[in-house]
């Protein structure tokens, strides 16, 4: 078949495959829930068939492996999707899993609930594996507005609908700040195709450069805004707190690593050959999301916001990385970047789990309800204390490895100075996350008496511990991936 | 020592972290099996310490010896072949401070038996932080140096905060921000080595060998000196350290003021001195200034404490004054008198928190002037003061001598009046360790203290191990100038 410029299309669906199996679990899923009477099943088959779903589509993602090619010149498959697909589909199972008691308990509309999961994993893969402007804006708009209607989810909190709408309205002038700036790079490069986008700005006619920085300015902002990068960030603290826990993860995990996804296969791939024009912009923005969002986080008192500050910084480190893309060094800097990304999610489920554990046990968010987590539960205390620690780079875990890798990365770019501000920020951040260690730690219960964790609370966490300290002793195999990952998004 | 002994180096990493992750495995109220269990590792530790130091030899010539290498990552994104290694190896310095670590943690795991709350927790932060000093001393690879320094950082909050006295929030929360903003000073210096060397590794041995420009070593070596003086308590970023010390438990003041505080004087020499000769001679005098400034002012300040416990944060830091004169005079003796007076202040130190620990246990008061006479209730316990003492104020024939004579030939040879300076803070250490002596062991007993027992059975045992240490040290100091001295003069020739 071929399209109306005459290009040949390839359109082999089955390269679709994990994608179209979890449209379709989303689809049962809200059959199921509207059936449940008529089904006699109850609530738990709801998150039981989205995880299946979800392993569905991870089987299918692993007998894809070998398969590289596009679809239809709009999907690329190559090792940097099936990289995201399997970060992505891990993810919503995490969540799943981790958190299906909460969502029963707090969460209004379960079965649109575990179906906008679903659908929005979907948009976030195709955001890591676009190879067109406007399937990628298609993406990102799958993802953003499953994540609209999600945080306005929370059973019985006023703050839910405040944060929607907070949320909605400002997404809406980043995505047409995104668009606008998207159909600038168009008007400069003549094709939304990247591969074509590369060609026309190495080949750089000159007389463009206005049009072509403003649309740089106009996509940074919008995708700032995605990733929730100071300036853009003030929504986040808002929209986290006031979303349902699990959303609050999903927001701080997926959402940021598409972002990012998108991020690096633009940065890296279509507007390489203009890095000199943007990577100052970048460079201040992680700058200011580094410093800002740590030094903001001192001052929070809930647990939620703390996390929404706290992930607002790891941002910053890993703009940091996409500032010092170059040419030369820039597939190990991305590879970097993954590396980083990786080992941010998994700790940042690994805290997230807790907390919504803790949220079950004793419906408390304020970093003061945790004092005295060590006597009433030890593993809890211990897992969201090594949590922590690696969030904030301590050694023997995730967060060392993974941020040694991406400032070693970034200095071999030259870019030494960022490396010293991400560092001292670095260094900020843990005093904040002590505040919390302190308080699990160094005080008595409010209310004494041992509790235990659900046995899906124990699997989640003990699983992604394991992981979380596997990648802090013997990060090895996880860079070699990351690194043959980042190797398919360049042109040059 | 071949490369078997390398398995003994890495051994040294690894009982102490297998032996908290044992711990972790143990029920909390099997007191008899943590007891059991530390014991046995604590002995394995300072035999196999006594290993390494003995069998480290300058005849085989090799500045590093029982050098072991794994490839941990290699030819991934920007690293090359060596990238990133497990590889320990063993110098001079290093064997005689891992023997240092070695004698301090026995007799610290003794007296911590006694801690009878959250024990086995005590014990696991306490293995790990142990595990992260010896790291320090063998390991040959940045990546691997810098991790086991966090890792020795790492525990000494909850340590403080959970387990300590007085001001511990304070002490805690001062200690661990001073210290992780000195490593930011170190983890810019390790990525500037990398990224200027250009080997794409961060293996020490090539990246020492490497040429590097005199521009880049004038402008890091302060970083370095900055970033692993705070550890070592270097003027003026010394303040966390009488405030952390004086907060911490017993055994946690043993380590941190026995052992941390060198990692981070060695710090210093390792990456500073044979990192970038150039920029250490360039900053030398600085270094030499900063140094005697800190002995007299800790000096100083140690005179005005009426707390055994500040006093001694305020001695410490007088102390690592003059190992950083020994560094910055930029001569052989010099540095070995530095290196010897970290094993010496290391031994006599820890012997002071012992005994200022077992004292504060019963009486739960740390106050000299409120003591007096206790010569006749606690005879042991004042001797063993006594033979702490007169190493601390440089009586011949103890360990503390033997250093100081080094360094103050060092100093006198490059600097006259730093010499001079030096003897007088000598005088002034005599001043207040002679007062609080006179004041709490003789004269008129004090009824109010005529319940005080002797110091336990196991405290009198550590405290043996330490003085004979001590002694050794002081009559006998061959063996380690043996040791110490050629490496130095192999770093010096560079």
């Amino acid at each position: 078949m071929t399209d109306v410029l005459g290009n040949t299309l390839n359109l082999q669906y089955e390269l679709l495959l994990p994608e179209i199996i979890l449209a379709i679990t989303a689809v049962v899923v809200l059959t199921l829930d509207a059936f449940k009477k008529e089904l006699r099943v109850g609530y738990n088959s709801l998150p039981f068939v989205s995880v299946l779903g979800l392993v569905g589509a991870a089987v299918a993602t692993l007998l894809l492996l070998d398969n590289r090619g596009n679809f239809a010149l709009l999907i690329e498959l190559d090792d940097f999707t099936t990289f995201f697909r399997l970060l992505f589909i891990g993810t919503a199972a995490v969540l799943i899993i981790g958190s299906y008691e909460y969502i029963e308990r707090h969460v209004s509309h379960v079965g649109e609930f575990f179906a906008l999961i679903l659908l929005s994993t979907v948009g976030a893969i195709y955001m890591a594996a676009a190879r067109d402007l406007l399937t990628a804006y298609l993406a990102v708009e799958v993802l953003s507005f499953s994540l609209y209607v999600a945080v306005s989810l929370a059973k019985n909190d006023p703050r839910s609908g405040e944060a929607a709408l907070k949320y909605v309205l400002l997404g809406g002038v980043a995505s047409a700040m995104l668009l606008y700036g998207l159909s600038l790079l168009y008007g400069v490069a003549g094709s939304t195709q990247y591969a074509e986008i590369s060609e026309a700005l190495a080949a750089g006619t000159g007389d463009v450069t206005l049009p072509l920085l403003l649309g740089l300015v106009l996509i940074v902002g919008g995708l700032g805004f995605k990733a929730a990068a100071v300036p853009f960030h003030n929504y986040a603290p808002d929209a986290y707190e006031g979303a349902p826990l699990p959303v609050t993860m999903y927001l701080s995990a997926t959402s940021k690593a598409a972002t990012f996804a998108l991020i690096l296969r633009w940065f890296a791939g279509p507007l390489l050959p203009a890095v000199d024009d943007w990577a100052w912009m970048l460079a201040a923005i992680a700058v200011a999301t580094m410093v800002i969002g740590n030094l903001v986080a001192l001052q929070q008192h809930n647990i939620k916001r703390l996390l929404a500050y706290s992930s607002i910084s790891q941002v910053g480190y890993m703009l940091m990385a996409v500032t010092a893309l170059a040419p030369d060094t820039g597939v190990a800097t991305s590879g970097a970047v993954l590396v980083h990304m990786v080992g941010y999610l998994v700790t940042n489920l690994v805290v997230f789990v807790g907390v919504i554990h803790f949220y079950n046990k004793t419906g408390k968010e304020e970093i003061s309800d945790f004092r005295g987590l060590a006597q009433t539960n030890p593993y809890l205390a211990l897992t969201l204390t090594a949590g922590l620690f690696s969030l904030a780079g301590m050694p023997l875990l995730a967060g060392f490895f993974t941020k040694f890798i991406l400032f070693q990365a970034v200095a071999s770019a030259d870019y030494l100075w960022l490396v010293i501000v991400g560092v001292v920020a670095s260094t900020v951040s843990l005093y904040y996350y002590l505040q919390v260690i302190k308080q699990m730690y160094l005080y008595e219960p409010l209310v004494p008496g041992r509790w235990r964790l659900s046995a899906t609370g124990y699997l989640t966490t003990g699983v992604l511990f394991f992981f979380m300290v596997a990648i802090g002793i013997w990060g090895a195999p996880l860079y070699e991936v990351a690194d043959a990952a980042a190797g398919a998004i360049f042109f040059v | 020592m071949t490369e078997n002994d390398g398995y003994i180096l890495l051994a040294l990493v690894l009982v102490p972290l297998g032996t908290a992750l044992l711990l972790m495995a143990v029920p909390s109220r099997e007191r008899a099996t943590i007891i059991g269990l530390t014991a046995v590792s604590s002995m394995a530790m300072l035999v196999m310490s006594i290993y390494a130091f003995a069998s480290y030899s300058f005849d085989e010539a090799a500045q590093f010896q029982g050098v072991l290498a794994f490839t941990w990552i290699e030819n991934v994104g920007l690293l090359g072949e060596k990238g990133i290694q497990l590889k320990v190896g063993l110098d001079g310095i290093t064997a005689s401070l891992v023997l240092l670590t070695g004698i301090v943690i026995v007799p610290g795991t003794w007296v911590s038996w006694k801690v009878q709350e959250r024990t086995k927790d005590f014990f696991i932060l306490l293995y790990v932080l142990t595990a992260g000093v010896f790291g320090v001393f063998v390991f040959l690879d940045l990546f691997f140096w810098f991790l086991a320094y966090e890792v020795a950082l790492l525990p000494m909050y909850q340590l403080i905060v959970v387990w300590g006295s007085t001001r511990k929030e304070y002490g805690g929360m001062k200690l661990m921000m001073m210290l992780m903003a000195g490593s930011i000073f170190i983890f810019t210096v390790i990525f500037a080595l990398y990224a200027h060397v250009g080997a794409a590794t961060f293996d020490m041995e090539v990246l020492l060998d490497a040429e590097k420009s005199e521009g880049f070593q004038k402008a890091f070596f302060p970083l370095v000196a900055i970033g692993c003086g705070v550890l070592g308590a270097l003027f003026p970023f010394h303040s966390w350290s009488p405030d952390g010390h004086a907060s911490a438990p017993t055994a946690v003041s043993m380590l941190h003021a026995g052992v941390l505080m060198k990692v981070g004087a060695f710090g210093v020499l390792r990456l500073g001195f044979q990192m970038m000769p150039e920029g250490g001679e360039y900053w030398g005098p600085a270094l030499v200034v900063l140094g005697i400034t800190a002995a007299l002012y800790g000096a100083i300040s140690a005179l005005r404490q009426t707390d055994m416990k500040l006093m001694m944060g305020f001695s410490s830091v007088s102390h690592m004054g003059y190992v950083f004169i020994g560094l910055g005079v930029f001569n052989s003796i010099g540095w070995t008198g530095a290196v010897l007076q970290m094993t010496a202040h290391g031994l006599m130190t820890a012997l002071f928190f012992l005994l200022i620990g077992g004292m504060y246990d019963q009486a739960h008061n740390r106050e000299w002037p409120a003591f007096s006479g206790m010569a006749k209730q606690m005879p042991i316990w004042t001797i063993f003061f006594m033979i702490a003492s007169f190493a601390s104020l440089g009586l011949p024939g103890l360990s503390g001598f033997v250093a100081e004579v080094h360094i103050f030939i060092g100093a006198f040879r490059a600097y006259p009046i730093v010499g001079g300076l030096a003897v007088l803070t000598a005088a002034i250490t005599v001043t207040y360790l002679l007062r609080a002596l006179a004041q709490s062991f003789f004269g008129e007993m004090n009824p109010r203290w005529e319940s005080l027992k002797e110091i336990t059975f196991m405290e009198r045992a550590g405290a043996t191990v330490l003085a004979g240490a001590i002694v050794m040290l002081g009559l006998w100091p061959a063996p380690w100038i043996d040791r110490i001295a050629p490496s130095i003069i192999e770093i010096a020739n560079l």
